[in-house]
């Protein structure tokens, strides 16, 4: 029998002047002991299915059809009471963020006690007992010394544990999992999804999970429930639907995927999805402004070259140095960028990568070690005119494309502005003119202009990124994480649009990233780190056909196997 | 945590030094301290033994490093117009000036805190509403004139209450008077704490308002009640514990502005309290008290200060115990 039947759930937002629809006559079920996968993009109206089981839907929205069953027994119109009582007792949810979905006030075990006392008839002593013995059934060591500790004082990880440990404190017939894993690192991801499986499988709990990452289903869902747009437009035996998806849309989402097994030209991009950002009118490279004056020195030999690169933060200040304590971000680092490039650097958070790209272009100060660019030595330059020079030279594309971009300042103003402080344009005709171009070249055309960043989506708003990092004719460009918050169909769009100009500029480019596929996608080459110590550097064949260096195989290990994802009959464009 | 506390006393005592030598330039350079003391018929040698004698003519620093030894033991000299001591005049004004500010404090923190909670948890509500009116009110109308409007219905109209004073006191120990355990003692203190504190319950309101709002919409509230807790432990537990950071940063800066600046409301109310009498002592030039005034309003900040610093480590272990 089925744990969890939604029959024809059609979910509403009324707003003032129309209707919503978030989810439209949806139908799913979930068998005990066996999970279910939600995947879509944001704003297929996941998540709202999951909310609404729970019953925690944001106001103005509301079930307007459609019945849920729990066990056969409707819950979609209970009181708000009766639902109260489902919630953590029948029902346990686990949120994506493990660093903020705990009060930070309050100890891991009185988090815990407080909610198996809501919902079992325990004393406070059993119920701690109850609690040690979830802490380690979800495999933190310690429980007894763990359990008494803030929150703050775990990993990331580990506090999705905890989150997963509290979600399952009343015995729960179903667990529902919105993007359980999408802020943790691969290795983090491998180890809680298979913790995931394991509780499922031995509890016989139904879970519902919710994701955007084909990783993800692939690796652990039974079934698959694919959304587009408020509809469920593929459901079925996940081998099924990965390997031979009958909706275009599903065929469509997979091939956007980047693989990791073989390195292909370009992505693939299928227009379903949104209309992809294709140039409304060509500049001509070679005549026009972007493409002028590239009266850069001539270097033989690597743009960039790193040497011996240190970086220490100081953790605890004191007067005395021999109490100060420090934390080296960066050890000892040494690597070249040869000139028109992509050199990839890959590794989990905390790894140093973004710490070398805001020692490049001068947002911190090394602490030891040689930058050379060209012929310049970063590290030495004081004179305010040299560093601006260098700096028009390297640009950033920075990973959070909302937080990025000035949310007072028009797109036209924003792309402006380093044209004129550098003052590579003669008139404010022709800078209007060149931010005109540029992004009609990014794929956004000129009128959008006129409107404020807020106004966009996060694939148009990194577009808008893109442009502006160009606007200083740089030959070379830092790219920090640039698609890690957008969905694949749209991260497809923009490596395509980088690697266009790319080619069409002569860019060199330093490509950071924590996903292994679209590093083998966009690089030439790649250096490995770990801990701030570079651990390889190879050819990007050579890495993932040969890895060297241990760190690299466990990571190659670490990444979800997308064998399922049938990449037949996708045509690349 | 001992090293946190001992570097915020080292902070707090640079901050009276700097306070004390403001205090000192006032009393020494604003106008001559000697022509303050005394009559226009005393000779220049009498003036001259004088200033000897109060060490006048000693090294600036020698005086200055005086001044702050008998500060540190309460001696602030001797007023100008009462001839006496100052800090046997503070001794007797202290009390009506703490009594006032400790009931209006606590006006503003019952009566703000649970409007504040329900204003944040019932957006919406016609009660809210009305409460958020109502404090604009108390933000935007100056304090004489709440005062006076007070004054003006209960006293004059209705003649409920007392216009001004603090009725019956009674002496405790040598120096302490109190007005609370009086019938007339607690109906004078009435209106001058809730003039007093209107402002601080309003702010106090607003702030636990915005924060409970913030609060409620953060992902381990979501969390929370997706696990199926009562409201109660939602609201009170979880949320309200989190909002508190700030809100006890402002309370205790607010507390100390009650004691410090209850100065309007003692004039509006003739409440025999330090303000009325520093005002007094500033229309007749009267320096030992305006310095000691300073001093011990610039004491009062710090001493809350330092106490606001302490409560964070109960509140927020994240500052207690250190990261793994």
């Amino acid at each position: 029998m089925n744990v969890l039947d939604i029959k024809d759930l059609t979910v509403e937002f009324p707003s003032r002047k129309s209707v919503f629809v978030a989810v439209d006559d949806v139908d799913m079920s979930v068998e005990a002991g066996k999970v279910l996968g939600v995947v879509g993009e944001s704003g297929a109206g996941k998540s709202t299915v999951g909310n609404a089981v729970i019953g925690l839907l944001q106001e103005p929205g509301h079930i307007a059809g459609g019945e849920i069953f729990l066990h056969g027994k409707r819950i979609d119109n209970l009181s708000y009471k009766e639902k109260r009582l489902l919630r953590g007792r029948k029902i346990g949810m686990i949120f994506q963020d493990p660093l903020t979905s705990l009060d930070p006030l309050q100890t891991v075990e009185s988090q815990l006690v407080e909610t198996i006392r809501t919902h079992l008839p325990l004393s406070a002593k059993d119920a701690q007992k109850r609690a040690v013995e979830l802490i380690d059934s979800v495999g933190i060591p310690d429980p007894e010394e763990r359990i008494k500790q803030y929150p703050h004082q775990f990993s990331g990880g580990m506090r999705q544990r905890v989150v997963i440990a509290l979600a399952l404190c009343a015995e729960p017939e179903l667990v529902i999992a919105d993007e359980p894993t999408t802020a943790l690192d691969v290795s983090i991801q491998a180890q809680i999804l298979e913790l995931m499986k394991k509780l499922c499988e031995e509890r016989n709990v139904a879970m519902l999970v919710i994701t955007h990452d084909m990783g993800v289903i692939a690796d652990i869902t039974d079934h698959v429930a694919v959304m587009y747009h408020g509809d469920l437009v593929e459901y079925g035996e996940t081998t099924q639907v990965l390997g031979a998806p009958k909706h275009p849309y599903t065929q469509s989402l997979i091939s956007a995927v980047p693989r990791p097994d073989v390195k292909v030209d370009r992505f693939p991009v299928v227009n379903y999805i949104e209309k992809a950002g294709t140039p409304q009118k060509h500049i001509d490279i070679s005549t026009h402004w972007l493409g002028k004056s590239r009266d850069y020195e001539q270097v033989a030999g690597p743009l960039v070259q790193i040497r011996d690169l240190d970086m220490r933060f100081e953790v605890r200040g004191s007067i005395f140095p021999s109490q100060r304590k420090y934390f080296q971000a960066v050890k000892k680092v040494s690597f070249d960028i040869e000139q028109g490039e992509t050199f990839g650097v890959v590794g989990e958070s905390g790894s140093g990568k973004s710490t070398i790209a805001r020692l490049i272009t001068g947002l911190y100060h090394p602490t030891g070690g040689s930058i050379l660019f060209g012929k310049t030595e970063l590290t030495s330059l004081t004179n305010r005119k040299d560093v601006l020079a260098m700096r028009r030279q390297m640009q950033m594309i920075f990973q959070d494309p909302f937080s990025s971009l000035n949310a007072r300042m028009r797109v036209r103003d924003i792309i402006a502005e380093p044209i004129k402080f550098h003052k590579l344009a003669s008139s404010n005709a022709e800078v209007r003119q060149i931010v005109d171009d540029l992004l009609d070249h990014v794929g956004l055309g000129a009128q959008a202009g006129q409107k404020f960043p807020h106004e966009f989506s996060g694939g148009q708003r990194q577009r808008i990124s893109i442009a502006r990092a160009l606007a200083t004719r740089p030959r070379f460009l830092i790219c920090d994480e640039p698609t890690s918050a957008l969905d694949v169909s749209i991260q497809a769009q923009i490596l395509n649009l980088l690697k266009d100009l790319q080619q069409e500029l002569g860019l060199t480019m330093l490509f950071i990233s924590h996903d292994l596929a679209v590093i083998r996608q966009m690089c030439n080459r790649i250096g490995v780190m770990r801990n701030g110590e570079l651990c390889e550097v190879s050819d990007c064949d050579e890495l993932f056909e040969h890895p060297k260096h241990p760190y690299t195989r466990e990571l190659l290990d670490l990444m979800p196997s997308l064998e399922l994802l049938s990449r037949a009959n996708l045509e690349t464009v | 945590m001992i090293g946190f506390a001992t570097r915020r006393l080292i902070q707090a005592m640079i901050v009276m030094l700097v306070v004390a030598l403001l205090a000192f330039t006032m009393f020494r350079f604003v106008g001559d301290p000697i022509n303050q003391m005394v009559g226009i018929e005393t000779s220049i040698e009498e003036r001259e033994a004088l200033r000897e004698r109060l060490g006048l003519n000693d090294p600036i620093p020698v005086q200055f490093l005086r001044f702050v030894t008998n500060a540190a033991q309460f001696d602030f000299g001797t007023s100008y117009q009462f001839r006496q001591p100052v800090s046997e005049l503070f001794a007797k004004r202290i009390p009506a000036t703490l009594e006032l500010s400790f009931t209006s404090a606590l006006f503003a923190l019952v009566v703000g805190i649970p409007m504040g909670i329900y204003a944040g948890l019932n957006r919406e509500s016609p009660v809210s509403k009305f409460f958020l009116s109502v404090s604009l009110i108390g933000i935007s109308l100056p304090t004489f004139f709440i005062g006076i409007l007070l004054i003006f219905l209960f006293s004059v109209t209705l003649q409920w209450l007392p216009s001004f004073g603090r009725g019956d006191t009674v002496q405790i120990g040598s120096w302490w008077t109190t007005g609370f355990l009086t019938i007339s003692g607690l109906k004078a203190l009435i209106l001058p704490s809730i003039t007093l504190g209107l402002y601080q319950m309003t702010l106090i309101m607003r702030l636990i308002r915005a924060e409970m709002l913030e609060v409620i919409r953060t992902d381990y509230i979501k969390f929370a009640r997706a696990r199926g807790l009562p409201d109660r432990l939602v609201n009170f537990r979880h949320a309200l514990k989190n909002t508190l950071v700030p809100v006890i940063t402002i309370t205790g800066l607010q507390l100390g502005a009650i004691i410090a600046f209850a100065t309007i409301t003692e004039t509006v109310f003739n409440w025999p309290g330090m303000g009325l009498m520093f005002l007094q002592a500033v229309q007749n030039v009267d320096i030992p008290i305006m310095s000691a005034y300073l001093l011990l309003t610039a004491f009062l900040f710090v001493a809350i200060n330092f106490i606001v610093d302490i409560l964070y480590f109960y509140i927020d272990p994240r500052l207690r115990v250190g990261r793994p």
